[in-house]
């Protein structure tokens, strides 16, 4: 029995997403190593952002796969309610994101302010490019979901919305934590 | 059709109500037909190459005459010239090979070669095309924003390419690279359609070992293409975000390293090459069995070999560095594999040539470009063993050595492999019968005059000869009289190739409307695009094919006939 | 297509087994490990701090790719082809490291990219009114 065409297509998306986030990650690592002294520069972002960010992520994660428990129950309404509050974590995500971003601009670290601030915005900003794609074909998948139609597409996004979980797990140690 | 998922039955279902009340604008510009989608890659990559064919003719104008205006152009301005060059490459391998090799003949053959009605998701694949035609319509804008085109050559390396105050096209180079990060979004989508479609959709009885070469080999090099574009994907976002935003990616004088940039862009680059070959080579196949009567030599070995050129092609990207700075154990390791890479790809060459031994051959057309191209790209892998060499390329770095070869390769794939694929596939396409003798015409006149651009091009290029030089008259030792003479020898070639495809332009445009009608299957082949109407309808079959055996049963002994259909019961 | 068939879809391969997860216990068990990496940095020791982010990571990763994701009951095709993907990204690492990651050799080195530059003003870009607080922070990040 072969996987099923769409949970198929949406493996091979993940792979092409491993390595566009592989590139960057590969080449912020390669350059971390080889200058220390961005740690000094690590030292200013905020520890408590990215640790509640990779809270709501997770959490937003357990209702994506609750709704696709709901969607293999043949529960389309509940599904579509969970997808819901799934997009929910992403808007809060997003949220506490720009109020990060708002204070390090305040205080001065922006994207042009050398090679680590470089790789924060440019490596968050794609992930969080990210979230707001899925969060947008999530809500339509709950759309068509809570009339009952198309439930398989549920666990399809559900597992894209996990990958994009598993990327913000690396980039919260590699920005955040490692100083 | 037991091997359908429910989905692919489903998705294919609700495109085919769409073809009831089709207007002109629905039939030919938003049409979820596979056939039609990979119609629209290949005639918008044939009107690509010709603007690219148009940029060649000029800046080879320029080599061969500097200081003359060129017909056609005017005076060619230094920068001019440099965004002449840097779009040629472009375009040639972004917007004609990979249209042309991939996407044309990927969703034209492989739903019609698998028996399939139409790709799994046929409305992601008509977003590919448009994703694809976006990016050439940015593409084509870029050369015509203030002060002109990206003129940093296709490789684009910083911190040229980085920094406005040394490329002088702030607008050109954003405007390319956007176009190319386009172009590469509209080939995952695609890429990812044939990969699922060949592995979900295949007729009943098909399995993986009766798939022609063809469809193995572009969807070997959907997944090459998916694979390693990645880290280029990444990088393309980090220079553009040098150029417009001032991140210090790239950009040394901002803490950048310039030599990352080379990596991503050959981390993708080299498995490129074999992106755009291993269809060439697929092309080659169907052809030269058909035309030979014969079964292909050692199937599943030639599998292997694509498997085998497939993963060897991402350990060679650094031998593209060997005089950027790159740490010399590294050469070392890089030289190893890229001759490596040479044996699966001789193979696959020997295993053609074993192929046509004790056939029956018929010099159609087709099989004329299918044997033309194991010659020429034999030059071209030949020459590329020197290159691979970090000890030799040290001297041939950058020389007209290296343009001619990858010439040889580029060429053979993009043009050769082409052309023999469009005259076997096109009474398929069109239900008509190109002109034999116009065909054989538009042949000769284009291969001997590419080995007369070329092969001037080696010698001068071992010479000494430099690239990127805008007008060789100021550099004494590089303007001796034979090495003007053979400049000009190679534009003259270039003139007369390019006016040779005035025939077949002609005939491919006559051809299509008034060329003789032919049946199902004109050339007597077995594999399953020639069991449909030529040209196939909506849906393609009437009844869905069901395969009974491999796709290269010619003359089996003890049958009367010497082809032996994939779908035939007995 | 009717919602029966679409259903069968949906479980198909997976069906039955997703049933017998406690999908909110891995959940709670991920939340520990989040708050064992924030405490992690705490104790100052670099090494504890290592071994809490990236090998907490990895768990947390295993865990959610295993059980939300379902990849320990896939077909084995996927797993070879995420484990293929992610190879890819060892290669290039193995790759590019011994040039990206060295500051000099035969005859060249590499100068600007290991002084953290004060960054280049785009031209025409604003920056008179971020660059007072910009300034602050920054200074103090200097060696």
């Amino acid at each position: 029995m072969n996987i099923p065409t769409g949970r198929l297509a949406v493996w091979w998306v993940l792979v092409s997403e491993i390595v566009i986030f592989g590139g960057l990650l590969v080449s912020y690592v390669m350059h971390r190593l080889g200058q220390p002294e961005w740690a000094e520069q690590a030292a200013h972002t905020h520890l408590w952002f990215g640790a509640t960010n990779t809270f709501v992520l997770l959490t937003s994660s357990l209702s994506a796969v609750l709704a696709h428990r709901a969607a293999e129950e043949g529960n389309g309404p509940k599904a579509a309610k969970l997808l819901h509050l799934t997009c929910l974590g992403a808007l809060t995500f997003l949220i506490i994101k720009s109020v990060e971003w708002t204070d390090e601009i305040r205080s001065g670290f922006t994207l042009q302010d050398g090679g680590f601030w470089s790789y924060y915005y440019t490596a968050a900003g794609l992930h969080a490019f990210h979230v707001i794609v899925g969060a947008v074909i999530m809500l339509w998948v709950a759309a068509s979901a809570r009339k009952n139609q198309d439930l398989h597409r549920v666990e399809n996004i559900g597992i894209y919305w996990h990958f994009v979980d598993i990327v913000w797990i690396f980039l919260f140690p590699l920005l955040y934590i490692a100083k | 059709m037991a091997q359908h998922s429910h989905e692919a039955a489903h998705v294919a279902g609700a495109s085919h109500d769409a073809h009831h009340h089709q207007n002109w604008f629905q039939k030919y510009c938003w049409s979820t037909d596979h056939k039609m989608i990979g119609m629209q890659y290949m005639f918008t990559g044939m009107a690509m190459a010709l603007l690219g064919a148009f940029m060649a003719y000029v800046f080879r104008m320029q080599l061969a005459f500097p200081g003359h205006a060129v017909p056609g152009f005017g005076l060619v301005s230094p920068g001019q010239y440099n965004m002449l060059i840097t779009n040629h490459g472009s375009i040639m391998i972004f917007w004609v090979a990979m249209p042309v090799l991939i996407a044309g003949f990927g969703n034209f053959l492989i739903p019609l070669m698998i028996g399939a009605d139409d790709m799994v998701f046929p409305r992601l694949n008509r977003l590919s095309y448009q994703l694809f035609l976006l990016s050439a319509l940015v593409l084509i804008a870029s050369l015509f924003v203030q002060n002109g085109g990206f003129g940093g050559a296709w490789t684009a390396y910083p911190p040229l390419s980085a920094d406005k105050h040394y490329n002088l096209t702030p607008w050109g180079s954003s405007l390319w690279l956007i176009a190319v990060v386009l172009e590469f979004v509209a080939f995952l989508l695609g890429g990812i359609n044939f990969i699922v479609t060949s592995m979900n959709s295949r007729a009943p009885g098909m399995k993986a070992f009766d798939v022609p070469i063809v469809v193995w080999t572009i969807v070997i090099a959907s997944i090459l293409f998916l694979a390693s574009v990645g880290p280029l994907v990444a990088g393309a976002i980090m220079l553009l975000f040098d150029q417009l935003l001032g991140t210090s990616f790239f950009n040394p004088t901002r803490g950048g390293d310039p030599v990352l940039w080379q990596h991503l862009f050959w981390f993708f680059g080299h498995p490129e090459v074999y992106v755009v070959m291993l269809p060439a080579m697929g092309i080659v196949a169907e052809v030269m069995t058909v035309f030979a009567r014969k079964k292909l030599f050692a199937y599943k070995t030639v599998i292997y070999t694509i498997i085998a050129t497939g993963v060897l092609s991402f350990f060679v990207w650094a031998h593209h560095q060997f005089v950027a700075g790159i740490d010399p154990r590294m050469a070392n390791v890089f030289t190893v594999t890229t001759l490596l890479i040479s044996i699966p790809v001789a193979e696959m060459c020997f295993v053609y040539i074993a192929t046509l031994y004790g056939g029956s051959i018929r010099l159609t057309t087709p099989m004329l470009w299918a044997l033309a191209f194991i010659a020429e790209f034999l030059i071209g892998g030949v020459t590329g063993i020197y290159l691979g060499s970090s000890g030799l390329d040290v001297f041939f770095h950058d020389t007209y050595f290296v343009v001619a070869h990858f010439h040889y390769t580029f060429f053979p794939i993009a043009i050769i492999a082409v052309m023999s694929g469009v005259t076997f596939w096109f009474p398929k396409m069109f239900g008509r019968q190109l002109n034999e003798f116009w065909g054989k015409v538009h042949f000769w006149g284009t291969i001997i005059p590419f080995n007369g651009i070329f092969i001037p091009l080696f010698i001068l290029g071992a010479a000494g000869e430099h690239r990127r030089i805008f007008d060789y008259s100021n550099f004494e030792h590089m303007s001796k009289p034979w090495m003007i003479d053979m400049r000009i020898a190679a534009t003259v070639s270039l003139v007369v190739m390019l006016a040779f495809q005035i025939p077949f332009l002609i005939n491919f445009v006559w051809s299509m409307f008034k060329g003789p009608k032919v049946g199902k299957n004109p050339w007597n082949a077995n594999t399953l695009e020639w069991t449909a109407d030529s040209p196939p309808p909506h849906g393609n079959w009437a009844v869905m094919p069901e395969v009974h055996r491999g796709p290269y049963e010619y003359s089996v002994p003890g049958r009367e006939r010497d082809f032996w259909p994939q779908d035939e019961k007995v | 297509m009717s919602a029966h068939g679409t259903t069968q879809a949906a479980t198909q391969g997976h069906g039955a087994a997703g049933h017998h997860r406690n999908y909110v216990k891995i959940w709670a068990i991920l939340v520990v490990l989040l708050v064992i990496s924030v405490v992690g940095p705490m104790t100052g020791i670099r090494v504890v701090m290592l071994i809490t982010a990236f090998g907490v990571a990895l768990v947390k990763a295993y865990l959610v790719a295993k059980n939300f994701m379902h990849l320990d009951i896939e077909k084995p095709i996927v797993h070879w082809l995420l484990g293929l993907a992610l190879m890819f990204m060892v290669l290039l690492y193995a790759g590019v490291a011994p040039d990206v990651q060295k500051s000099d050799g035969q005859n060249w080195k590499k100068d600007a990219g290991y002084h953290h530059l004060p960054p280049q003003p785009l031209e025409g870009a604003e920056h008179g009114g971020a660059g007072g607080g910009h300034g602050g922070a920054h200074e103090a990040a200097k060696p």
